[in-house]
């Protein structure tokens, strides 16, 4: 077994059993930081495919940005955990048998007698992921590339908007109404007797 | 000339747009002074076109002013045919429009549907231009519509009355049925001919007459007899042909300025028109002319006796104009197509002028209409009298008056026809001259001599709110100058016209416009005896027709002058004549039974089972049923559960992944 | 060397189990999201594979895309979450049945 298999299986069973943990763990947080193991192990094997830049931008992104806005969430929300996990077990049985059946019949698809292909030989040592694909992006996806700045314009306004609310106790000022204020509306002259002591 | 057309044209339509539209604006005097002037423009241009065409030998002018549009080949356009006949039809539409829009100042004084009234004459006017100018079948037929329309309108002018709204819708449905046979018959001549207009029509008459057309399985019928006949169904329903006639009676509803221009002078003739027009199609169908001949004789006979047991003075005179305008269709029949257009002409003349002067009689005794509260008339109305006299005289063909010119040259032309019906018409058409003098002076005496019945006369029932004399059941006295004048410049015509016979009927008047094939040309063979107006006079009064129509003079001097109880004895006697005579022979309740009753049992048939039970039960709420069933049994599974939608996921990732690993 | 069927094997054990999680778990909407985001992981991971033995950048690429995408999914699935839990007191999936029908 070379030291390639040898990373190769190792990651392979982080990942696995992370995301059996991920789907069976009773608390979320802990269900959280095994999702962020199982995206590490994933940057692993994709940094073990030359595919340097993207390995570098799933720890970055992933388990920089959005798993912890994910743990921000589980912390913050009030959950309720005794009811979490009822009748989890009477239901595992019927999971694994699914699980397992789609198993092999994907590993029938994707089996080995199915992709035979060459093992591509190793880029040479100044060979940068990160730059051919920069090229790539910027040419011939330039366009698909504005649309996806777009899309997280849009995520990033909508989750704005859906989670704002305006709370009816704080006291503001409408400089709207305020300039339309007339006197009128304030003062009232009063032409009167004076009173006698 | 062409300007000059265009002008005649639209003089009366402009005139219609102001009275019409700004009616209120120019007030009652504005409207009719624009409308008559409009009119008058045309009278005055049709004047000078008859002199260029008829007098100063014009060439035949045949001009297309504007093109709609051109689909496949076929031209859609507007233009004008202008020659003898078109000028001299002209002349008659725009002179009787001219009196009657004259008239209708006194008839219509307290109306206050004024303005509209006008504008729809003029608008009128217009469109019985526009029919007799075409000089293509789709100009025809927009003329053709539009005086339908417009007499639909003013039949039901008084729209208030129950009786004028029957009416007008009788004669708008009764016209339908024999519009859609008119619009059959230009398409089975445009099937043919690929063309709408007149010449290039009528220059494939004789390929027209070999054609066959095959409508039921199995036979094959002449595509020119067909077209021929469809078209003169059409003519039938316009100019009240038996049994397309029934609308014409009923029609009197209208004012009576209306029912001498629209329903006795110019709009039913329009079908008299279109035959004639039509002579070089017809002329190559014997069975169409044969047709023809039988209905027109049927119609002068028939409908002249009813018009014996009619009480009300209009009915009297709408019953002689459908006898009238028989005895034109025969002569089509008989393809004397000069007679009918010269009985047309005449009889435009002195009808109009018989309405007008029942209408004077009508205003004099405050809208009252049944000839039974009239008489002894003479005397307060010495105008309306002589008047009505002249056009009774001329209608019953007294030599020397136009009637007797006209109805002469028919019922000769007829006597020496030899298409297949002719003797059969000759017996009918005599036997209606007698009938035609005794009904026109039944009605004659009835109103004008005697004893003055309507003294007594209890409230007319014919009375309209909008007519609101105060002076009820007064003296009746002599109708504005507003109204003698048109009688009396219609009695001019009524007595002259009849000395054109000599051009018109055996001259070659006609000859540019009328196509007669020679084997049947009666009139050119009478034309070899005639030997001038005086020759002919002395002629007709050897002639049976002038004696019968004297015998029907002197009976209903005798009956309804010296012996007023015959006639009820007579009544008393013969019952079931009476009454078949009294119930029209039963055409009205035969429509209503059979056509209308079917038509509403068919109705409802068809909104029981149709409407209800077909579209209403089955298709739209039986299909919502069915959806809302199919969708509260797919209801259940949907239970809203997400785990659930991803387990039905994972059974179809499965599916489909077995698909391509087996 | 490793064969690429089994990094796709590899892909399709990641995808059965982030499935069974989505089915198994019946009470909470944030293990669901989280599952969603290993699915995504998993075709990421054949599409970096393919992209590798194909000597096709296009694949990673897409994944690049994909990772967009996956992101702002994230942060407005989250905020829906928040929003549920804020009007009903509850991200327990068994709970959430508006959509019967």
């Amino acid at each position: 077994m070379t030291f390639e298999a040898f990373l190769f299986y190792f990651f392979s069973v982080v990942l696995v059993g992370s995301a059996v943990a991920v789907i069976t763990v009773r608390n979320p947080v802990h269900a959280a930081l095994f999702l962020v193991l199982a995206f590490v192990a994933t940057a692993a094997h994709w940094i073990m495919l030359e595919a340097e830049f993207l390995g570098i931008l799933l720890v970055l992104v992933y388990v920089g940005a959005v798993m912890v806005l994910f743990l921000f969430v589980v912390m913050m929300l009030d959950i309720n955990m005794s009811r979490i996990r009822e009748g989890f077990m009477k239901l595992l049985p019927v999971g694994i048998v699914v699980a397992v059946g789609m198993m092999v019949v994907m590993a029938m698809v994707v089996g080995a007698q199915v992709f035979q292909v060459e093992p591509p030989v190793p880029a040479s040592a100044d060979y940068s992921n990160t730059e051919a694909l920069g090229q790539l992006l910027y040419t011939e996806y330039v366009y698909p590339f504005e649309i996806a700045a777009v899309i997280l314009l849009v995520a990033i306004i909508a989750a704005i908007v859906l989670t704002l609310r305006k709370r009816p106790d704080t006291r503001y000022l409408d400089p709207a109404k305020q300039i339309q204020i007339r006197r009128e509306d304030r003062v009232r002259m009063v032409k009167m007797e004076s009173e006698k002591k | 000339m062409e300007t000059l057309y265009l002008a005649i044209v639209l003089a009366p339509l402009l005139g219609a747009i102001v009275a019409g539209l700004f009616g209120r604006q120019v007030g009652r005097v504005g409207a009719h002074s624009v409308t008559i002037a409009g009119v008058a423009i045309s009278f005055v241009l049709s004047l000078v076109v008859f002199w260029y065409h008829a007098m100063a030998g014009g060439e035949v002018y045949n001009e297309t002013v504007y093109t709609w549009l051109v689909s496949d080949g076929i031209r859609f356009e507007i233009g004008f045919l202008v020659d003898n006949l078109t000028a001299m039809m002209m002349l008659v539409v725009t002179f009787v429009s001219l009196m009657v829009h004259v008239y209708t100042i006194g008839y219509m004084q307290d109306d206050p549907g004024y303005q509209r009234f006008f504008a729809l004459i003029s608008l009128f006017t217009f469109s019985m231009l526009m029919l007799v100018m075409a000089n293509n079948f789709l100009q025809l037929f927009f003329g053709w519509e539009a005086v339908g329309l417009v007499s639909y309108l003013l039949i039901g002018f008084w729209f208030k009355r129950p009786t004028a709204i029957y009416a007008n819708m009788k004669a708008f449905i009764v016209n339908r049925v024999g519009d859609f046979a008119f619009v059959l018959g230009i398409g089975a001549v445009v099937f043919h001919a690929a063309s709408l207009d007149y010449m290039e029509v009528f220059a494939q008459a004789d390929t027209m007459a070999d054609a066959t057309i095959s409508i039921l399985p199995g036979s094959e019928w002449s595509l020119l007899t067909v077209a021929c006949i469809l078209l003169f169904i059409g003519a039938m329903a316009k100019s009240a042909q038996v049994p397309l006639h029934v609308w014409l009676p009923d029609s009197m509803e209208g004012p009576t300025p209306i029912s001498a221009l629209i329903h006795a002078a110019t709009m039913v003739t329009a079908g008299i028109f279109m035959v004639a027009r039509m002579s070089p199609l017809y002329e190559y169908s014997v069975a169409a002319l044969s047709f023809i001949l039988v209905i027109g004789a049927i119609t002068a006979f028939f409908m002249g006796l009813i018009g014996l047991v009619q009480n009300d003075i209009k009915r009297v005179v709408a019953y002689s104009t459908l006898s009238q305008l028989g005895y034109m269709t025969v002569a089509l029949g008989a393809s004397a197509y000069a007679a009918g257009m010269f009985h047309l002409m005449t009889h435009a003349f002195f009808k109009a002028l018989l309405f007008l002067a029942a209408g004077s009689v009508i205003m004099a005794l405050h809208h009252e209409q049944d000839m039974r509260r009239m008489g002894g008339l003479r005397k307060y109305m010495p105008i309306t009298y002589a008047t009505a006299l002249i056009g009774s005289l001329a209608l019953i063909g007294f030599p020397g008056l136009a009637g007797f010119f006209s109805k002469d040259g028919i019922i000769e032309a007829v006597h020496m026809s030899s298409t297949p019906g002719a003797t059969f018409a000759y017996v009918l058409v005599l036997a209606g001259v007698f009938v035609t003098a005794l009904y026109t002076f039944r009605m004659f005496f009835m109103v004008f001599h005697g004893e003055e019945r309507f003294r007594h006369a209890p409230p007319a029932a014919g009375h309209d709110e909008g007519h609101g004399h105060g002076h009820h059941g007064g003296t009746p006295h002599e109708s504005p100058w507003v109204v003698t004048v048109p009688l009396i410049l219609l009695a001019i015509p009524s007595v002259l016209a009849g000395y054109f016979v000599g051009p018109l009927l055996f001259g070659d008047f006609f000859a540019d416009a009328l196509f007669v094939d020679e084997s049947r040309d009666v009139l050119a063979r009478l034309g070899e005896g005639y030997d001038g107006v005086l020759g002919f006079i002395i002629h007709g009064i050897m002639m049976p027709p002038f004696w019968l129509a004297m015998a029907g003079l002197g009976t209903a001097w005798y009956v309804y002058m010296k012996r007023p109880e015959l006639a009820q004895k007579a009544r008393d006697t013969l019952p079931w004549a009476y009454n078949i005579l009294d119930r029209k022979y039963g055409f009205d309740e035969f429509n209503d039974v059979v056509f209308a009753g079917g038509a509403r049992r068919l109705g409802q048939w068809l909104w029981r089972f149709g409407d209800t039970l077909l579209i209403d039960t089955v298709i739209v709420n039986g299909s919502a049923r069915a959806v809302g069933w199919v969708s509260g049994r797919l209801r259940l599974g949907q239970t809203g559960y997400l785990y659930h939608y991803a387990f039905a996921m994972i059974i179809g990732l499965l599916v489909l992944i077995l698909a391509f690993a087996l | 060397m490793i064969p690429l069927s089994h990094y796709l094997v590899l892909g399709a054990i990641l995808f059965a189990l982030s499935v069974t999680g989505i089915f198994l778990n019946r009470k909470n909407l944030i293990i669901l999201l989280m599952c969603i985001e290993l699915m995504l992981l998993a075709v990421n991971m054949n599409f970096v594979a393919f992209s590798h033995y194909l000597g096709d950048l296009a694949g990673q690429v897409f994944v690049f895309f994909i990772l967009t995408v996956a992101a702002a999914e994230a942060a407005i699935g989250l905020a829906i979450l928040v929003l549920v839990f804020r009007n009903r007191e509850t991200i327990n999936v068994q709970d959430l049945d508006e959509m019967k029908g």
